[in-house]
């Protein structure tokens, strides 16, 4: 077998950078699924990007498919055979159908039956034509969140594509896609280089390289650090690198040269999120800091280019930044001048949701919550105060000039001007921290103003989606409501949150929005929907605390209260799974379950028990659930199951001895009801019958 | 280069890649888009190719010609290409070589923007093209047009006169940019900033505003209800004109809102929809010419 290097590479118009890194992984996989599949054997990958391609490069791809001998199973010989043992139609038409003569079956018997079976043997074919029908399938198969059309072309795909190379060495394979048959032409930079013919495959990086294009995103990303570390050693600054903005950088350029420009230092005075957000969010800038970690009035970008007249684009970019931070400064300026109770009002003339009413309706809302959720942690009197006023003007800065250009600094503005306004301390922090954490695994509030807040906040904009039926479905959530709804559970798994019940607080929430009138849905409905949505987040919350699938489901069909003490549950139940007799015991538990189903009602009369078995387990179970309860009240889990575990010798004891299923209508149903008591009492606790043995 | 020079010149580049030249539309609008010559002819099968200047009216952008960068009515260099091109993003490079930029000495990018118009349910997909950093054209892929699913698609490339003017320029405030030698744009367009922005903000009559809207919308329905698209559809350009008068005074409360987008939405998915039919009927003209030739 001889074997080729495989170059495919996709041009096209500038992808979103956002999307570069996702596209080319998935283009290797499923190409290489494909190899995998089609039985063409391939050796090392690389990978290449850049802002105009996606590109593969495979080391050692067969010439041909590996042969493969397959023994394919037809009908039944009974219906193979004709009553006179010559084959039937059937058989004619399985042999046919395998590409093979009648007297080429074989006949071998399976679980009693003979079958007639056909072995087939495939010859490989040529990689380069199976690469042809293959390769437009792989195109086909990548999925991006928004894909677009062009000119009169019916496909679909991230942007435009202009040119596509496919060569096994230097054999171009001519593949046709989206109004583009492949060949060895690829195109160089957009303004430095050229188009550039590929002799062969091995080829590529090197060709592109010699047209300024580093195609290897690794090495360019190597490059611009480089780049900002020579800056930082030239000019004796510090050049924080964000991860984030690198990444991006890295896909917005072919050709990197890293490059500083300066503004006017009169706009230092603005608060760093401001200028950080500005250069960083808004121009892909790299905000720069001196030794002791102040900003300093310089910032560093990355040109798609050499560096032929930096001069000239660093000046182009002072101009930018210096009008965008002209507006802010006067944004900012403005912004002080507004009372926080003149930004409040206007909050009554924004739109939160059609159905939903104005900002200014969910901040009522929020507030409400929030006092209420304040009472019940036992807030003091003093703090409350404080709490009080922070969710009443927590949404302030919505209105304000700055959060109209940059939303991303709500709740960091409205701590600033709350500061310039006087207001405590402990308001200020919380207006700050009420969005904490800002995106999953972010930081969490400090504050237990903060806290409450945040939980508030977050619970009001997740019931009041669902309360007027708007789920998130698939990659629609366009309120980020999954990530607010993990957040409510990381919040509360703090230590000092354990004693907060979701149940209540959902169940205040949906009070508000049903007298207002707003529930779109039927209250039970919604509860019921909210269960489900919290339940889905728990279980990757419990997931990634290691706990096993079945256990997780154990426990949240019992329990969906207090996010903790369910996790210490099933922790509890994690240390158990290993021990030799916790089969027995859920085992025991289980059994009871089964049975109990069967209950039609509860009639348990103690003086009808008349065998030892089922007296004794009255007796235990009377006592484990007095054991129980005071264990529950004290949310101690491990004394719980203690108290649970009593029954077990009990139980085991009792369908050794007795007959529950007696012809007796009274006594059947007493016994059930017996059996019906320990196993609410165990649900008070979690559904062992989830729970799965290998 | 002035700003007429730079007009005189993207006019000429787009006539020789076959663009037909028209003038401004003499309705009020708020983006080139809703030129008839954009909205309407980017539906249906029809092959197009035009390039305007447009001066747009967005009122709540009016800062009583003191901002530098803001303005009541802006400028706007036109083109629709459709079908979009396989070299679309050359001929737009080389439209700026045709400015007096160039490429090498400049650093261009093409950054992810996609556009939407949600009153007139238009929404496409492409990029904002940065001018070391400046962004000076909005360059965009349309893929629906008045709540419909257009095909084959229309390139539309938009260029911010007063932005790129000021960076060849390299003025700081659009007041200070030469239109010709010893003519400023402020003395064309500082007085009529101004008057317009007081009469926005401050002495525009809301009945007035309010009546017309509902009257021109009437209108608008009668002449549909006749297929009579393109007077219907100057009085949904006139519609959101008003709309637009009203939203930047203050007027039109939270509730109203939606419903006036969604007024002005209606129409304009029923006008698409009657455009496509209208020509249909007169056999998509231009097609058969194309495929005649």
């Amino acid at each position: 077998m001889q074997y080729h290097q495989l170059l495919l590479e996709i041009g096209c118009e500038e992808i979103p950078a956002r999307f570069v890194d996702d596209a080319i992984q998935q283009l290797q996989e499923k190409l290489c699924a494909w190899l995998s599949e089609a039985r063409i054997s391939y050796g090392d990958v690389k990978v290449f990007s850049t802002p105009r391609r996606l590109a593969v490069l495979i080391e050692r791809v067969a010439e041909k498919q590996n042969d493969l001998e397959e023994e394919i199973k037809g009908p039944p010989e009974r219906i193979a055979r004709t009553s006179k043992g010559e084959w039937s139609k059937a058989a004619e038409g399985f042999a046919r159908k395998q590409g093979i003569s009648t007297e080429q079956l074989t006949i071998k018997e399976l679980k009693g039956e003979k079958y007639v079976y056909a072995n087939v043997y495939h010859k490989g074919k040529p990689t380069s034509s199976l690469l042809l029908e293959g390769v437009p399938v792989v195109l086909s198969h990548l999925h991006f969140p928004k894909t677009m059309r062009w000119g009169d072309n019916p496909t679909r795909f991230i942007r435009p594509i202009r040119w596509m190379v496919c060569m096994l060495d230097e054999q171009i394979i001519p593949i046709r896609w989206a109004g583009v048959v492949a060949g060895n032409r690829s195109s160089g930079h957009r303004f430095l280089g050229g188009q550039v013919e590929l002799k062969s495959a091995v080829e590529y990086e090197t060709c592109l390289a010699s047209q300024f294009v580093i195609a290897n995103s690794n090495q360019r990303r190597q490059i611009i650090l480089n780049q900002i570390k020579k800056i930082e050693e030239d000019q004796g600054w510090v050049i924080p690198v964000d991860e984030d903005l690198l990444s991006e950088v890295v896909q917005l350029v072919e050709y990197p040269t890293a490059l500083y420009g300066e503004f006017d230092d009169k706009y230092l005075g603005l608060p760093k999120p401001v200028l950080i957000t500005t250069m960083r969010e808004h121009q892909r800038y790299f905000p720069v800091e001196a030794q002791a970690g102040s900003l300093l009035p310089y910032f560093v970008t990355v040109r798609n280019g050499n560096e032929f007249s930096l001069e000239q684009v660093a000046s182009g970019n002072e101009k930018v930044l210096r009008a965008r931070l002209a507006d802010a400064q006067f944004f900012y300026d403005e912004d002080l001048k507004l009372s926080i109770a003149d930004a409040l009002a206007k909050l009554d003339h924004m739109i939160f949701q059609e159905e939903l009413g104005t900002v200014g309706d969910r901040v009522r809302r929020v507030y409400d919550l929030a006092v209420t959720y304040g009472k019940t942690y036992g807030l003091n009197e003093e703090v409350a105060v404080h709490l009080d006023r922070a969710a009443q003007i927590c949404k302030f800065d919505l209105s304000t000039q700055m959060i109209g250009e940059f939303p991303e600094l709500e709740g960091i503005m409205g701590a600033d001007y709350a500061k310039h306004a006087g207001e405590a301390e402990a308001v200020i922090e919380a207006i700050h921290e009420h969005h904490l954490p800002r995106t999953a695994g972010g930081a969490l509030p400090q504050s237990e103003l903060g806290t409450i807040l945040s939980l508030a906040d977050k619970i009001e904009v997740v019931v009041a989606s669902f309360s007027i039926g708007n789920q998130p479905t698939g990659s629609q959530d366009p309120y980020g409501l999954r990530r607010k709804t993990a957040a409510v559970i990381q919040l509360l798994l703090q230590p000092s949150y354990h004693h907060l019940s979701l149940r209540f607080m959902l169940s205040k929430a949906v009070d508000r929005f049903e007298v207002q009138s707003l529930l779109k849905v039927s209250r039970d409905e919604l509860i019921n929907d909210l269960n489900q949505f919290f339940a889905l987040r728990l279980k990757v919350i419990f997931q990634e605390n290691r706990i096993r699938y079945d256990v997780i489901d154990a426990v949240l069909e019992a329990d969906m209260d207090r996010p903790a003490f369910m996790l210490e549950k099933a922790k509890l139940i994690m240390d158990q799974v290993d021990r030799e007799t916790f089969k027995y015991e859920v085992d025991g538990f289980t059994r009871v379950s089964n049975l109990a189903q069967k209950a039609d009602h509860l009639v348990l009369d103690p003086s009808r028990l008349k065998e030892t078995a089922e007296k004794d387990l009255y007796q235990t179970w009377f006592k484990a659930k007095e054991q129980f309860t005071l264990a529950e009240q004290a949310q101690n889990a491990s004394q719980m199951y203690e108290a649970l575990v009593t029954m077990v010798p009990a139980i085991h004891q009792f369908f050794d001895e007795v007959m529950v299923m007696v012809d007796d209508q009274a006594t059947r149903q007493n016994r059930l009801s017996l059996l019906r008591e320990i196993d609410l009492l165990t649900q008070r606790f979690m559904v062992f019958n989830q729970i799965v043995f290998a | 280069m002035n700003m007429q020079q730079m007009i005189q010149q993207l006019k000429d580049y787009w006539a020789e890649q076959g663009c037909i030249l028209v003038q401004p539309y003499d309705v009020e609008k708020g983006a080139g888009t809703l030129n008839p010559m954009t909205f309407l002819r980017s539906l249906g099968p029809e092959p197009w190719k035009v390039a305007y200047v447009e001066p747009s009216r967005r009122p709540a952008d009016g800062r009583y010609g003191e901002n530098p960068n803001r303005l009541y009515q802006h400028h706007q260099f036109q083109v629709i290409l459709k079908p979009s091109p396989d070299d679309v993003q050359d001929l737009y490079l080389r439209s700026l070589k045709t400015l007096g930029i160039d490429p090498l000495k400049h650093d261009i990018r093409f950054v992810e923007d996609n556009w939407e118009n949600p009153t007139f349910g238009a929404a496409g997909l492409g990029w904002e093209v940065w001018l070391d950093g400046m962004e000076v054209t909005q360059f965009t892929y349309f893929q629906q047009v008045g709540s419909m699913d257009v095909s084959p698609i229309s390139v539309e490339l938009t260029y911010g006169l007063e932005r790129l003017a000021s960076y060849i320029q390299d003025k700081e405030s659009v007041y200070d940019l030469e239109w010709v030698p010893g003519v400023k744009y402020g003395d064309v367009f500082q007085q009529p900033e101004y008057e317009h922005s007081k009469y926005t903000f401050e002495l525009s009559n809301q009945d007035l505003h309010f009546r017309l809207f509902d009257a021109f919308e009437e209108e608008a329905i009668r002449a549909l209800d006749e297929n009579l698209v393109f007077p219907a559809y100057d009085y949904v350009l006139k519609c959101s004109h008003h709309f637009n008068l009203l939203d930047a005074r203050g007027a039109i409360s939270v509730t109203e809102r939606t419903g006036y987008i969604g007024r002005v939405r209606n129409l304009s998915r029923r006008l698409a929809k009657a455009y496509v039919e209208e020509r249909e009927k007169l056999g998509f003209p231009l097609l058969q010419r194309k495929e005649g030739k």
